[in-house]
């Protein structure tokens, strides 16, 4: 009866946040739930096979993409497609889909601890533990000590995890059932120490070992070789639609998933993943004054803002780097300078968000031409040709709010 | 002063001590000798290897607790290294956990008190909950250098020896966390909490580390108005928040 109330009450909350445009719903909508029916998790998560997909960056991709792999080879899937990770966009998720069996969350990495027993989770995907918001977030070691209490108390539950990462390997312990997949690393900048004895970690093209303590990659059935996902059972073109390396490594981790622990027959499982073009509004497009659209990307902290700058490098076109400093985007924008934006030097370059200045001081003395205007969109205008605008949180949710 | 080889800006173990953008602190220092048509050079000091004595800037940046206690691990082994190029004028320049490096002691993690460099008398214990903000600092009338803006982000709550100067005493935020100043400041040495990074928001203070080594005849102006307007808004968000922290203050007191 209560559980009754809390959704209703919760979906009337979310009807009212959409209807009268404060944002998508599903974050209110869980809070009004929650706060009626605190077990309420428990009660919408009953009787359902339950997988969880955490990560610093790509949560919200694979978990689409491996939703999108289930839904292919027939399986009815319900999932928080609007990347609302917290406990109250994970309820809102699950109240308003009672029918499918098999759910598939994406969980904010700090709240994974908080949500697996509640949830009764069958299986933790775990993708990547980098720097994020350290005004907000604390350091990467406390959340894989988080992750590594949940592994270490919760025996039974499958682990698919990325060998690369050495925060992520450190923070499944010695758990007896994972299955790893190596997705490479190609941000290391937060990994430099042994994150079981501290020492210094060496790093050989492809893998990471502690000379002071053994803690090294663990050897993985599966590993993402270029395009390539070889498994096993032989090796898988991945062939996305979706753009970049990063979205390669999501999408490893969710075919793993699909093919290691659902049984997912690889060519269909392959098709429901190539057929996804846009993800909660990533790689999305905004039309601009003059008829012409351009293409957001979403880029949260430092690694990932890497992988997009060395993605546009070598294309065609102009480039917007919008950036906010609110609570979500991280309030100290310093990573800036840990961001390789001379690879821009040679486009039309615009420094644009909230904190357009600290962009363009960066720039300055990185050598980027550039124009300063706050307005992303007015900003695109004002670059000839195609344009891509690359934007920190805050900002790509207003440029993308329509897409969702 | 005419100098027959490059400035030597040295990022010391920016695997370890480059958290917060502390990379940008070398690259403004080189980029700021260039445009002066003074030859620089980035040096990097990986984490592992030793520190060299022929550096003219050493550059100690912030940090996550493990990798703090291993970067004053390397740094104390190259203690001599540091202190004879000192003896040859060096300049350093300390931020955050690399701050809490140059004193006596520091606090790592699981309360343990381990040995800095000690380079200044300060030392570092851990605060109650962490100093998250931006920060605004009127530096020390005696370098004659103006107001400083940064954003801080650490746990240590800083104590300074009897006699030593503070960089500068702090008019939003919290700095060292004890009796309202930041840093340290002595010769050719200066410390801070501020990120931001600090050097890209403060050109005078870079200037005023690279006077240090260059003399101050050789700075020649630099166009900085982009980077005036950059500390135009800063300085005014600092107030607004410094304004509603003493609201909450206030209202705390009365309550």
């Amino acid at each position: 009866m209560r559980t009754a109330a809390a959704l209703l009450a919760g979906r009337a909350a979310g009807w009212v946040s959409r209807a009268t445009g404060r944002g998508a719903g599903t974050q209110v909508s869980g809070r009004v739930m929650l706060a009626i029916d605190p077990q309420l998790l428990t009660e919408v998560a009953r009787g359902r096979r339950v997988a969880i997909v955490s990560a610093t960056n790509g949560k919200t991709t694979t978990t689409r993409l491996l939703a999108e792999a289930l839904r292919a080879c027939g399986t009815p899937i319900v999932t928080n497609h609007t990347g609302a990770n917290m406990p109250a966009g994970v309820a809102a998720a699950l109240g308003r889909d009672p029918e499918p069996d098999v759910a598939i969350l994406e969980v904010d990495e700090r709240w994974v601890p908080k949500v697996v027993d509640p949830l009764d989770a069958e299986v933790l995907i775990l993708g990547n533990l980098t720097r994020d918001q350290l005004d907000r977030f604390g350091e990467v070691r406390s959340i894989a000590t988080r992750w590594r209490v949940v592994s270490d108390t919760h025996p039974k539950i499958a682990v698919v995890a990325n060998a690369s990462d050495p925060h992520v390997v450190w923070s499944v312990g010695a758990h007896a059932n994972v299955t790893w997949v190596a997705l490479g690393a190609p941000w290391r900048s937060d990994a430099a120490t042994c994150p079981e004895c501290a020492g210094l970690l060496t790093w050989s093209t492809d893998a990471f070992h502690c000379d002071h303590c053994g803690f090294t990659q663990p050897a993985s059935a599966y590993r993402l070789d270029g395009d390539t996902l070889v498994t096993p059972k032989g090796d898988v073109e991945l062939a996305l639609q979706l753009p970049g390396d990063w979205n390669r490594m999501n999408a490893a981790l969710a075919l793993t998933t699909a093919i290691a622990y659902f049984d997912a027959d690889v060519t269909r499982a392959l098709g429901g993943m190539r057929a996804v073009e846009v993800v909660s509004g990533r790689f999305s497009t905004c039309r601009l004054s003059d008829g012409r659209d351009a293409r957001v990307l979403l880029a949260k902290n430092p690694a990932g803002w890497t992988e997009v700058l060395r993605w546009l490098e070598p294309r065609a076109g102009a480039v917007v780097l919008a950036v906010n400093a609110h609570i979500a985007d991280g309030r100290d924008p310093s990573w800036l300078w840990d961001v390789p934006y001379e690879l821009l030097r040679d486009k039309a370059v615009a420094a644009s968000g909230e904190r357009a200045l600290d962009v363009a001081v960066r720039l300055d003395y990185g050598g980027v031409d550039h124009i300063v205007e706050p307005d992303p969109l007015r900003a695109a205008a004002r670059l000839v040709g195609e344009v891509h605008i690359i934007a920190s949180y805050t900002q790509f949710t207003h440029l993308t709010r329509e897409s969702w | 002063m005419t100098r027959d080889s490059a400035v030597r800006v040295g990022l010391v173990f920016p695997e370890l001590l480059g958290t917060y953008g502390d990379r940008g602190n070398a690259v403004v220092l080189v980029e700021r000798c260039r445009r002066r048509a003074i030859e620089a050079e980035l040096v990097e000091v990986a984490a592992g290897e030793p520190i060299p004595a022929s550096l003219d800037i050493y550059l100690f940046g912030g940090g996550e607790d493990d990798a703090q206690v291993m970067a004053a691990a390397g740094m104390c082994a190259s203690r001599l290294a540091i202190d004879a190029a000192r003896a040859h004028g060096a300049v350093v320049f300390a931020v955050c956990a690399g701050l809490q490096l140059l004193g006596s002691t520091y606090e790592a993690s699981g309360g343990r008190i381990l040995d800095g460099l000690g380079l200044v008398d300060l030392s570092t214990r851990s605060g109650d909950g962490r100093l998250i903000g931006e920060c605004v600092v009127q530096p020390d009338a005696s370098t004659g250098l103006p107001i400083l803006t940064g954003f801080e982000n650490h746990g240590g709550r800083t104590t300074l020896g009897p006699g030593v100067t503070p960089l500068g005493r702090v008019t939003v935020g919290r700095g060292n966390g004890v009796d309202g100043v930041d840093g340290v400041l002595a010769d050719h040495l200066l410390g801070t909490y501020l990120h931001g990074p600090a050097l890209p928001r403060n050109p005078a203070l870079a200037d005023h580390l690279l006077a240090w080594v260059l003399g101050e005849d050789a700075l020649t102006p630099i166009d900085d108005q982009l980077v005036d307007r950059l500390r135009a808004e800063r300085l005014h968000d600092a107030q607004l928040t410094g304004l509603a922290a003493r609201r909450r203050d206030w209202h705390l007191n009365r309550g």
